[in-house]
């Protein structure tokens, strides 16, 4: 495919992923909004306000950003594990496979759908979020960088995890078990120096920490590790997480027999 | 020659071990209209799957318009169209968008897809259905709907894995004039079908695919010429008796006014009318008992087996 046919493709599996979830908006972008209204009420005004100062700002300041990225990234990997796993149980994914579209283009069609759908839902929450706090942003780039690099991240994620998946139940196992547990534990609600030593040392192994951390410092200015690490880190997971779900898609593994 | 499809030494094992393919060779002409034909597990829809990319072959060449599925598998797909036996399009969508859809994955811009969208869906006589979500469509139009969108970017080689099935006679037969006539503009049509007079009436050139194997690849003439005999139902305007036979012809009694009379190649049928005659009985209306391609079919089978 010429240059221009590939863009053409792009832009056609960038038009059907999109239209899919802003035709079911209020499965897709409100529940995110309902959500995340509930915690910054709950955890932020009602409990935040008696615990007073976490990692020298209000409590409740502490967890909005945390909780934003939260936001991003259960949208980014519920957008394309659906779309993509939907895509082979009906085989309309048998389309793309037998076009000559190149696996690089699927990859960031399905990639651009769950990374557009990550950042609307985050700016939905930020206008929830500044109803219940006055934000102001430290560092504009590294919030834009985070949020890009985390969509894209889980995205592809989402599209591992469809790609091994045989039923709809299988969707939801990661989603339910892996994420929902690494994002609690990943200093959504809580700074790492609360923890001891030990699960302090065990959650550098936990890739929301440097995305929450790194979203935080973007926010406020304050993070429980170095910014440029945590940069470096989740480089480092989408970097694998490209290549393996190119790899998938290359080998054809669960998708042609 | 020119070939529009050339497989050499084409293989298939699946993971379970299954030899779905056992070194299989093909070539189909540029501009042919071509039948595969085979009984359920044969090896067709594998053989399909391989030369669209759905399957991953164990051995063998494959190559489309001569290029080499190996060498540069996207340019072999921009040749082919598929239309396989299972609907493979979202129901939720709409016709137009899957039209669209299709055709940007081949790289064509919005505006040529639309044209080609109703040019189509005008031929296949879906344009008032066009705005209508996939899953409020009869089996028959999905069918269509599958033809249009294999369609989309204009290949030269059409491939169709039983694309009749669930469609009444009437469609069918608009379906056929519809394949004849983009057959006859230039594109090469290759077609599973387990409707054997669809064969008979539509193709030139068979092959026969049985356990893996290419049991015979020739003209459908060819193939029809070597029938031995041929089985006619003769109705009779009097009553039967009920032992009857006729000197060198062999006789089925089926009821008190019908009966079966095999025809070797090179017997008169007028013989057995006359003699038949002598005997006080008159034919009143005769006709093949099933399709000849049929007969040779099971024949070919049996014999391969």
């Amino acid at each position: 495919m010429t240059a221009y046919e590939q863009w053409v493709a792009l832009l056609t599996l960038m038009r059907k992923e999109v239209r899919r979830y802003t035709r079911i908006w209020s499965q897709t972008l409100l529940p995110s909004a309902i959500t995340m209204s509930l915690y910054f009420l709950i955890f932020g005004s009602l409990i935040g306000s008696r615990i007073g100062e976490m990692g020298g700002v209000s409590y409740m300041e502490f967890v909005v950003p945390g909780l934003i990225m939260m936001a991003i990234v259960t949208n980014s990997y519920a957008n394309v594990v659906s779309s993509f796993f939907g895509s082979k149980f009906n085989n309309s994914i048998e389309e793309l496979l037998v076009s000559p579209t190149p696996n690089h283009i699927i990859l960031l069609g399905f990639v651009s759908g769950g990374v557009s759908r990550g950042m609307l839902v985050a700016v939905i929450v930020t206008i929830v979020a500044s109803l219940f706090v006055d934000l102001n942003i430290h560092s504009y780039l590294v919030v834009v960088a985070v949020v890009a690099l985390t969509s894209i991240l889980f995205s592809l994620c989402g599209l591992i995890n469809a790609v091994f998946a045989n039923t709809f139940d299988d969707i939801n196992i990661v989603p339910t078990f892996v994420l929902t547990p690494l994002t609690y534990l990943g200093g959504v609600f809580y700074s790492l120096e609360l923890l001891p030593d030990f699960w302090a040392t065990v959650s550098q192994a936990n890739p929301l920490v440097y995305v929450v951390n790194a979203f935080r410092f973007g926010v406020l200015g304050v993070s429980d590790v170095s910014v440029g690490f945590a940069f470096i880190m989740i480089g480092a997971f989408t970097l694998v997480a490209y290549f393996y779900a190119a790899h998938l898609l290359r080998t054809g593994r669960r998708l042609r027999t | 020659m020119s070939y529009a499809l050339e497989i050499e030494g084409l293989e298939k094992v699946y993971a379970n071990g299954l030899q779905a393919l056992k070194g299989i060779d093909l070539r189909v002409a540029q501009g042919d209209f071509f039948a595969l034909l085979g009984p359920n597990g044969a090896g067709k829809s594998t053989t399909i799957g391989v030369i669209c990319s759905l399957v991953n072959k164990t051995a063998g060449t494959v190559r489309v318009n001569g290029v080499d599925i190996d060498a540069d598998f996207p340019r072999a797909k921009r040749h082919l169209g598929v239309v396989p036996q299972e609907f493979n399009f979202n129901v939720f969508e709409t016709v137009e968008d899957i039209l669209i859809h299709q055709a940007g994955y081949y790289g064509i811009p919005l505006k040529t897809a639309l044209e080609r969208i109703d040019t189509y869906l005008a031929k296949l006589g879906l344009l008032e259905k066009r705005k209508t979500r996939a899953r409020m469509l009869s089996g028959g139009m999905k069918r269509r709907l599958m033809i249009a969108r294999a369609l989309i970017h204009e290949p030269s080689v059409l491939i169709l894995d039983e694309p009749t099935a669930g469609v009444d006679i009437e469609m069918r037969r608009s379906m056929y004039d519809f394949l004849r006539e983009i057959n006859e503009a230039g594109t090469t049509i290759i077609l599973t079908t387990h409707y054997l007079e669809e064969a008979e009436s539509l193709c030139r050139n068979i092959a026969i695919i049985n356990h893996g194997e290419i049991v015979t690849n020739t003209s459908i003439k060819n193939l029809l010429r070597e029938l031995h005999c041929e089985t006619f139902i003769l109705d009779s305007r009097q009553a039967l008796p009920e032992t009857l036979t006729v000197d060198g012809f062999e006789l089925t009694r089926v009821d008190d006014y019908c009966l079966e009379a095999q025809i070797e190649q090179g017997q008169d049928l007028a013989e057995l009318m006359s003699q038949l005659h002598e005997r006080g009985i008159s034919i009143l209306s005769m006709r093949n008992r099933e399709n000849r391609l049929e007969q040779m079919f099971v024949s070919l089978l049996e014999q391969a087996s």
